[in-house]
This record gives structure tokens, sequence and C-alpha cells, in this order.
């Protein structure tokens, strides 16, 4: 494996990482209109670490977890997800790596609406054509506390209730790492929070490396480590911080 | 808001055109219809009058009754003696006398013939060309032993002139040698027909017409109008002749192509009629989809103050002008299909005559009209649809539509129409005495409602049905598999109405299907039960008469046990026309028949002058029993006094003889030139290679004869049947490709509602290729469920005919229906590539972001 022995500059973690992104560098359009959304970004998770990414809006969180998640390429840069460099890997490859070692939150929950919220959590082991494993799946609905919902429609279940399904869904693979963009975006403040200790609990249970992103200084809070971004840069790193904490440092940077 | 239906048009660029595709899909054939049947009467007007053009009156036998037109009988001959008459009459500038008929030309032992066309022989005077119904185009006029043939065949066989060639029409072949090439009127070709032209003394030999002629046709002299002619050779005419002015005589010749044309219309017209009512439910049905994604757009129309009306005026709009544009595009699509009809006619077997196309303003117009007219009705159900659409969607992700005001009486109303449309067939099919337009108006009715009906409670199996359908898929397609039939259950009203447009294509070629697989069947078992075995004898193309000589011949052939020849023609029977048919004794040992009221066979030996025998039907209606007296009349006027020997029932798939049957020494006394139909021989040892063989030897004389056994006799009469079929197939082809359009134009739209979806399920490990099969899968699932229903129903509606039609019975055409059903498959299969591909190419991302 070919892990980097020389994590760079202070924004940083052990080498083991789940995640290690180097130089990462995207530019949306050509020429005067040109956009820099990310300029020059290195990035490392480790295993088993809750990582928030916080910015104002614009600031690029979104460039950057589509492209530490394979779902879009750096201008230039690399990205390595357990030991493989994705950025040159074609579709299929990349669809084989998402399938293996990625999971997503999404902030619409994305919940396919013909199917139940056991078969909406399994649809990823189906989708790669493994069996489920029956224990490690009611374990994770009972987590979820949807054990008395699993027969139920997405359209017969609250919002909170889908986003739970939805983090099921992520978990039942047991991916590397776990992607969330704004997993508490669409629901308000109770339900969020439910949803929040639900995530933090998946890292503490399973020890689940996660990156979020948010704009809430609540949910940074559950995280061990929180970058700010500004302008496609990590400007700051807090650790376990407070919801305060949080929210002082984005006042300094929308300030 | 006519404008912001316009521009959500131009916004929905493929949408629309999607949608549009079904209409223009009708509308080229209907266009197409009408321009292939106006360019063979445009040909055929001026064929006929341009033959006629040198002739003011003409004078012709007249048969006794009307003719049914159904067969070979044509007017009795009269005396040439009328010829020198008329022309001593003061006002005939000139007149000449012709004979003509079926004949055919022999190249090296064989007919030329070009599939069904016919063979056709007149007489020509080569001193007056100007009276003749052919124009020399190259060599000279024929004398004695010679003959003009058209230019068209005579380029396709590399003819020339000097050249020895057969001709036989109703004697022997005889052997001429051509001295020239000729047009049709002003015609360079008439179809695939063969023509020749002899003068008079060898056509009179070759039409067996020695002393008599056909026809006159008089010029008057100068300053004479054809009526006056005419009303002066009527003072002269004896009995069974009629004479008429030119202009008349060309218009009655006219008269047969002209209803056949109209025919032909009606008939690929209806297919247009079917290829539109598909279309329509494929507009409805994307319009729907559409209205149902632009929920959100037209709810935020409301709450900006549209009011309900405005909204479904906009779709009315939205659909108007799709009609209008598909339309117009239609019509241009339709000139190039009347192109491919002349083609596909020609290619099996039936060339017709073409002087260039003609577009008749009225083609434009009724196009127009039709083509937009089934859009805005098409549009009506989603424009309602759409103004149930309330304000607060605007607010809401993802709302669904409020059920209508009626939607809990839709599974009724569905059921009712259904059975109305049986009821409605049923009535048409089997009520007494409705005539044909009400037959067919009651059950053409009857069928579209049955459509509509079982569309609409298609909805209701659409579930279930996928399920089933789906099952193979969720074994061997994996994940896709499940996904694709879920998918495919998931809105089953747009499934089902999806479906429903492949469903009506399907029913109908599966009742084309049992239909022909029931002619065969029940032919095929007439000719079982009938006939023993042994060889039959008919002409080349299976339905021209062939002459007596030849059954004459075959007779002598060594080894010939019986041989039984079979004539026919019309004929009047108290007061109607009916076909009736003649036979000699030899029938005896050829025919198994079912005799009732204890006849037996020895009745074919005892019909003597006065004997007939009639079939149960005809005895019934008739109130005929065996000594029952009845007098046949020929087109000649001569008849026959006859008593009824034997009463007979024929089997379902019908028999060679008419309803009555006399013997052929009374039929040869008092019908002109008898020809036989068919004629049945049994030889000594049954059937065997050297027993053909002599046959055929013996028949060297008439290549039109053609000795079959009673297989290749079965499938000969059979083949006519095929070539119609494929017709019917290439026909109802294009409703299947129109809703081939319908099931592409579903998933498309599927596939832009789906699209935040197909991001996640790509997002969370789905390949491409998943993903294509996926919606192959959901297409495939769709197809099939259009096929099965389909197939269900034709098989149903081909059941119900059989059960109507005496001489069809019930046969189901395996092989077919599962041709039809895997075709289902293909179709399903083709309609999900293009959207397949767009679905696989989606970015991720994108889609992930998509609203
Ligand atoms: N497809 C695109 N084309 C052009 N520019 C883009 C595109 N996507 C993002 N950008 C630009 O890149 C920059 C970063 O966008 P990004 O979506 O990553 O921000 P974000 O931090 O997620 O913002 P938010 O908090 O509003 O979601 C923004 O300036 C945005 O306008
Ligand atoms: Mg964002």
């Amino acid at each position: 494996m070919a892990v980097r022995d020389q994590p760079q500059g202070d924004i940083g973690a052990p080498a083991n990482g789940a995640v290690e992104a180097r130089n990462l560098t995207r530019r949306y359009g050509e020429g005067e209109t040109a956009v820099d959304a990310l300029r020059g970004i290195d990035l490392d998770v480790r295993s088993g670490e809750l990582v928030a990414v916080m910015g104002p809006s614009g600031s690029g969180k979104s460039t950057l977890m589509h492209i530490l998640a394979g779902l879009d390429k750096p201008t230039s840069g690399t990205v390595e997800i357990a030991g493989t460099e994705i950025t040159g890997l074609d579709d299929t490859k990349l669809t084989r790596l998402r399938r293996e070692h990625i999971g997503f939150v999404f902030q619409f929950f994305n919940l396919l609406p013909m199917l139940d919220a056991e078969e909406n959590v399994v649809l990823p082991l189906a989708i790669a054509g493994e069996k489920p494993d029956k224990s490690w799946v009611d374990s994770l609905l009972g987590q979820m506390g949807l054990a008395d919902r699993r027969k139920h429609r997405p359209s017969e279940l609250s919002g909170g209730q889908q986003q739970r399904v939805a983090i099921a869904r992520s978990l039942v693979t047991r991916p590397t790492i776990l992607f969330a963009d704004e997993p508490t975006g669409n629901l308000d403040s109770k339900t969020g929070g439910e949803i929040l200790e639900l995530l933090r609990a998946s890292v503490d249970a399973y020890g689940q490396t996660t990156v979020m992103v948010t704009h809430e200084a609540r949910a940074a809070a559950i995280a061990d480590r929180i970058l700010f971004l500004e302008d496609g840069l990590i400007v700051k790193e807090l650790r376990d911080a407070s919801q305060q904490d949080v929210l002082a440092v984005m006042n300094s940077l929308t300030a | 808001m006519i404008s912001v239906a316009l521009r959500g048009m131009a916004r929905r660029k493929l949408r629309t055109a999607l949608t549009a595709i079904a209409i223009v899909l009708g509308v080229a054939l209907i266009t197409g219809t009408y321009v292939l049947t106006d360019s063979i009467k445009g040909a055929f007007g001026g064929i006929f009058t341009q033959v006629y053009r040198g002739t003011d009156a003409t004078v012709t036998g007249k048969s006794a009754f009307d003719l049914s037109g159904q067969n070979n009988t044509t007017a009795p001959p009269f005396a040439q003696s009328l010829l020198p008459k008329i022309r001593g009459l003061p006002d005939v500038a000139d007149a000449v006398g012709g004979v003509g008929g079926n004949a055919h030309l022999i190249l090296q032992g064989k007919v030329v013939h070009f599939g069904g066309a016919p063979n056709l022989g007149f007489s020509v005077d080569p001193k007056r060309p100007e009276l003749n119904a052919l124009t020399l185009v190259s060599g000279k006029w024929p004398g004695a032993n010679q003959l003009v043939i058209d230019q068209a065949t005579g380029r396709k066989k590399d003819l020339h002139i000097g050249q020895l060639i057969g001709v036989q029409a109703n004697g022997p072949t005889l052997r001429m040698t051509i001295s020239g090439f000729v047009h049709f009127g002003g015609a360079a070709s008439l179809g695939g027909a063969t023509l020749s032209g002899f003068d008079l003394p060898t056509a009179q030999r070759l039409f067996q017409r020695i002393g008599k002629l056909d026809q006159i046709r008089a010029k008057a002299k100068a300053g004479v109008t054809p009526a006056k002619l005419a009303a002066e050779i009527r003072g002269i005419l004896p009995p069974h002749t009629q004479v008429r002015t030119g202009q008349a005589q060309a218009k009655s010749d006219a008269k047969d192509t002209e209803s056949f044309l109209n025919f032909l219309q009606d008939f690929l017209l209806a297919f247009g009629g079917i290829a539109l009512f598909v279309g329509s439910f494929v507009i409805a049905n994307s319009l729907s989809i559409t209205i149902a994604q632009r929920t959100r757009e037209l709810a935020t129309l409301r709450t900006l103050g549209a009011t309900r009306r405005q909204v479904r005026r906009s779709i009315v709009w939205e659909g108007l002008a799709i009609g209008a544009i598909a339309s117009v595009a239609g019509i241009g699509v339709g000139l190039g299909l009347g192109v491919g009809l002349f083609k596909l006619f020609d290619a099996v077997g039936f060339t017709l005559p073409n002087n260039g196309l003609v577009l008749h303003t009225r083609t434009v117009i009724v196009a127009l009209i039709v083509g937009i007219l089934v859009t805005v009705l098409a549009s009506l159900r989603p424009a309602f649809r759409a103004t149930r659409v309330p304000p607060i969607a605007a607010a809401r992700e993802g709302s669904e539509l409020p059920p209508g005001r009626f939607a809990k009486y839709r599974p009724i109303g569905s059921a009712l129409l259904t059975a109305i449309g049986f009821a409605l067939l049923i009535y048409g099919l089997f009520a007494h005495g409705l005539g044909t337009k009400g037959v067919l108006l009651s059950m053409g009715v009857g069928t579209l409602l049955i459509f509509l009906g079982v569309a609409l409670l298609a909805a209701r199996f659409a579930r279930p049905l996928a399920w089933v359908l789906g099952a193979p898929a969720t074994r061997f397609g994996g994940a896709a598999g499940s996904l694709a039939r879920d998918n495919a259950r998931r809105n089953p009203q747009r499934t089902a109405s999806t479906a429903s447009a492949l469903m009506i294509g399907l029913a109908l070629v599966t009742l084309v299907s049992v239909m022909a697989a029931g002619i065969t069947k029940s032919f095929r078992g007439a000719v079982d039960d009938l006939w023993v075995s042994g060889y039959a004898i008919t002409a080349q193309n299976n339905f021209d008469p062939i002459p007596i000589a030849a059954g004459n011949a075959a007779a002598r052939t060594p080894g010939v046990q019986a041989i039984a020849n079979v004539r026919g023609g019309d004929a009047e029977i108290f007061h109607g026309v009916h076909q009736a048919t003649a036979v000699g004794p030899g029938g005896a040992q050829i025919f198994n028949m079912k005799w009732l009221d204890g006849g037996s066979s020895a009745v074919f030996r005892l019909l003597g002058p006065h004997g007939a025998f009639v079939d149960d039907n005809f005895a019934k209606k008739h109130n005929l029993t065996l000594g029952s007296r009845l007098t046949l009349t020929a087109p000649t006027g001569k008849s026959v006094d006859l008593h009824v020997l034997g009463i007979f029932k024929p089997p379902t798939g019908g028999s060679p003889f008419g309803p009555v049957t006399i013997s052929d020494t009374a039929w040869d006394r008092i019908y002109d030139t008898p020809q036989n139909l068919y004629s049945f021989v049994r030889m000594k040892g049954g059937e065997s290679d050297a027993a053909k063989a002599a046959l055929v030897r013996q028949l060297k004389a008439f290549p039109n004869a053609k000795v079959q056994t009673k297989k290749e006799f079965v499938d000969n009469q059979i083949s006519g049947l095929n070539s119609i079929l494929n017709v019917l197939f290439v026909l109802l082809a294009l409703s299947v490709i129109v809703s081939l359009f319908g099931i592409v134009n579903t998933l498309v739209l599927t596939v832009f509602e789906r699209t935040r979806e197909l991001g996640m399920l790509r997002a969370i490990g789905m390949t491409r290729r998943q993903v294509r099969r996926m919606i192959r899968t959901e297409s495939v699932i769709t197809a099939l469920m259009g096929g099965v229903i389909g197939i269900a129903l034709g098989l149903v509606l081909g059941g119900l005919l059989a059960a109507r039609i005496d001489f069809i019975v019930f046969a189901l055409p395996w092989v077919q229906v599962i041709i039809f059903a895997v075709a289902a498959v293909v179709v399903g299969l083709l309609a999900a590539i293009f959207p397949a591909r767009r679905a696989g190419k989606l970015n991720v991302l994108e889609a992930l972001q998509y609203e």
C-alpha cells in the first residue's frame, strides 16, 4: 500500500487514512468566467474519524466532497481511497469502488418510493449482487429505531425516519468511508438532532469513518475534527470543538 | 397562456418530437393511401378514355342478367353478321369488330405472368388503328399468325420482333411471330398485366369465337353526335346485345377497376385509422406524463392567478400545435410512403399501374383535419387532469395529482365500455339483416370500444401482470431486474396505457392469424373430407379457368381411373344470381360427399340433361327436396329446366361445388365457350411419381395447366391467402411501430422523471450496464404486457369471428402466437435502446442535483 508518510503542512492526520487528498484543485469553466471552486486542498481522514466540513455558501464544500467520493474529478491533484488512487479510474472501476468503499447520505433522502424500508436499506447489496447478512441488517434497523417500520414505504415514513433509512442504507455495506452532504438540511431541528446522534453513534459503535458537510454549528459540534473552507481553501481546523467555538469561527469567516 | 404552452413545447423539443411521431406515422399512412389510390385511378382513368378515343359508339353482348362480377363469367358474344349491317348504316363512317379475353403468352413451355396480374388479349384491326385499344409503338400490326405484345412485357422478357412465341386462350396453344410492341391506351404499363393483340381471325381461333364478336366499335360520320349514332344502331340490334356511346363504354370498363380501387382505398385508410388510433393512445399518455412532471409549473401558474380554464386551454393548445406540426410532417412522409406502397404491392406480386404520383387537395385537407383532430381529442383527458392541479402543489415536493371526481367509477366504467364493445361486436356479427355497412360499422365501433375498455381496465391488472411477466427478470437480471419490475408496477396507469398501444396492433395481427389459420385448417379439412386422393389440374395462377381440351387430354392419360372436370360461372336461379357449377359422371369416383335424404354418389352419373344437385343451405332457403323443380339461366339467355336429384352438406371449408350443380353436358349446351375451373384425376395405384409424370407429359400442349398432388393443390390454393396475410402484417406493423415509439416516449419521460433517483443508484454502486439493463427490462415488461393482453384479445376476437363465419373453424396459430410474443419482446428491446443509453450516460453529479 502506497501510503504517503509525509503529511503535508499542519493540516492532516496520521498516515493510516481512509482518504488521502493531495493538492486538489477544481476549476469550473474556462477563461474570464472560470471559477476556482478548490484551490489546493490537502486532506487526510483517519479511520474511525468523524470529520465535519464547514464554510460559507460557495466556499467549495460540496465540490470537495464530490471529488473525495469519486463523483467528480479534480482539475489537478490526487485522491486515494483505501489505498487506491481514484482520479484516473474509469466509470466502471469508480462505480465498483463506490460500491465497496463509499456510503452516501443525501440532503434529500433519495429513497426508492416503490421499495419498503428494509428493501431500501439492502439496495446497495442487491446492486452488488451480494446476500445481506440478516443479523447485521437487523442490528442496523434496530440501531436506527426502524425495527417496527421495516415494511413501510417511504411515503408512509416521516422525514426523519426516511433519513434514518438512508443512513442504514449507507452503512449496510460497511463502507470504508461515509459521505453526508447536509444530512439535516431538510429536517426540523429536533429530528435533525436525532439524525446527528445516530451518525455519531455509528462512528462510536462501528468505527464508521465519516465526512459530513454541514451549515449548522450544532451538527459540526459532534465531529472529532472540523475543517473550515473559504474560497476553495482550508483556512482553519478545530478538534472536539463546542457549538460556541464553531459559531465564533464561522462569524470570523463570514465577517 | 398560449405562448406559455408554445414556449414550453419549444423547451421540451425531444419530448414534443417523440409525441408527434405517433401522429406523423398515422397521417403518413392516410396520405400515402390517397396518393397511391389516386395515382392508380388517374392512370386507369387516362387509360380507358384513351382506349375509346376514336370510338363514338360500341356494341357489346348483353348478359341475360346482371353478372356478379365475382368470377370469370363474361357477357356472351354475338354473331359477326351484325358488323356489315352496322357498317351499312347511313351515319356510320367506319366500324370494327373485336374479340378478347384472357390470353397467356408461353415462352419455353412456361406461361409468362407477373404475380397475380391478368394476362389479356384483344383483336386489333391493322387497317383501322384509330379504333384499336392498343397503340403501336414499334414494329407492325399483326397479320395472320402474328401478334403484338405490350412493351413492358417485351422489355422484361427480352422479346424481339420476329421471335416465335406460344399463345393460349380458350383452346390449344398457337405458335405465332411477334410483329410489334404496343401500349394499352396511353399507358406504358398496366401493372404486371401482359397484353397481346392479334388480327381478328387469329383472335377468333384463340378465343374460340369463330363467326362471333365480343364488341363492335363504330365511328360516326362528321356532324353526327355519339348519342344519335347509338340511337341509330339501337334500331337494328338483335337480342342479347346493347349499344353505348364510346364515353359510356369507357366509364363502364373503368367501373370494375374503380370499385376495386375504392375498396383498396377504404381498406388502406382503415389501417391508417388504426395507426392513428394507436397514436392517440401514445399522445394521451405522453401528455399525461408531461403534465404529471409539470405539476409544480402548473401549480405556480395557478398561484399566479391562472384559472382552470386557462390551464386546460394551454394543454389543448399544446395538442393543437403538436397535431398541426405532426400532420404537416405526416403529409411529407406520406408521399414517400405512397412510393413505398407501390413497391410493397409489387414485392408481393401485385404490381399496380403508376403514371406518376397524384396529390389532391382533398388528401392534404383530410390528413390535416384527421391528424389535428385526433391529437386534440387525445389531449382532452390530460387537459382536464391538469386542471386538478391545486395551487398548493407549487409549494410541495413531488406532490401527486388528486384523484378526479369520477375516479371511483373508473373500473366499472371501463368494464362497462368493454362489455358494450363486445355486445356491439356480437350484434354486428350475429344479428340478421344489418347490411354490409351496418355489420362493418357495429363491428368496427364495437372493436374500438373493446380496445378502449381493455386499455382502461389494463391499469387495474398492470401490477399483478407486471409481477408475473417480470418474474424471470428478477431471477436472472439481479437488482436491475427486480428494480425494473418494481418500476413497471410503480405507475400502473402509465404502464398500462403504454402497453395498450402495442396491445391494439398485436390483437389485430393475432386476429388476422387466427382467421388465416382457421381458413387454412377448414380448407385442408374440406379437401381431406371431399377428395379421396389423386391429382388436381388448375391454371398456373390457381384461379383462371383452363380449356376443356386440357381436361380431355388429361383423361386420355394411361392409368386414369376417373376424372371430374368442374366448370363454374354465374347463373340466374329463382331470380338470384348464383355461382353455379357443372361436373361429369366421373365425380362419383372422385368425391366423397355427404349426401342428405338418402342420396348417394350415383347422383353424379344420373345428372344427365335435366338433373341437378344442390347444397343444404340452398335447399333449405328455397324449400327444395328430392324431385323439386328449378330453372337455371346462363348469361347467354339460354336456360335449362332441372329437378333435384341430390342434396349434399358441404364441409366447413367449402366444396368445389356451388349451390346448384348440373352435368357438364347440360352446361355446355347453354354456356358460351365453357371452360374448366379444376379437373380432379384419379390414377391407378394412387399418387406416384410415374403417374404425375404421365399426366404432365399428356398436358404438354397446355402450359397453363398445372398438375398438383393433393398437398400441392391445398398449398397453392392457400398461397393467395398468404400474400394477403403478408400485406396485412406489413400494414399492421405500422401500428406496432407507432406503439414502439409510444414506449420510447414513456421511457424517455420516465428517465427524465427519475433522474435524481438514477443519480442515487449510480452513486451507491449501480454500473451503467445495470442502469441500461434496468431500463431495458422495464421496457420489455411493458411490451410483453401489451403483447400478452393483445394476443389474448386477438384470440378471443378471432374465436368470435370463427364462430360466426360458416366456412372457418377456430384454429390456434401456435407458431404465430409464439412469434408475436417474441416480437413484443423485440419491440421492447428496440424501444429501450435510446432511453437506456440516455439513462446510462447520465452524469451522476448532475443527476443528483436534478430538480
Ligand atoms: N457545475 C458548476 N459550474 C460552475 N460553477 C460551479 C459549479 N458547481 C459549483 N460551482 C461554483 O463553485 C463554487 C463552489 O461551489 P459548491 O457547491 O462547492 O459550494 P458549497 O460550499 O457547497 O456551497 P453551499 O453551502 O451553498 O452548498 C461556487 O462558487 C459555485 O458557484
Ligand atoms: Mg453545497
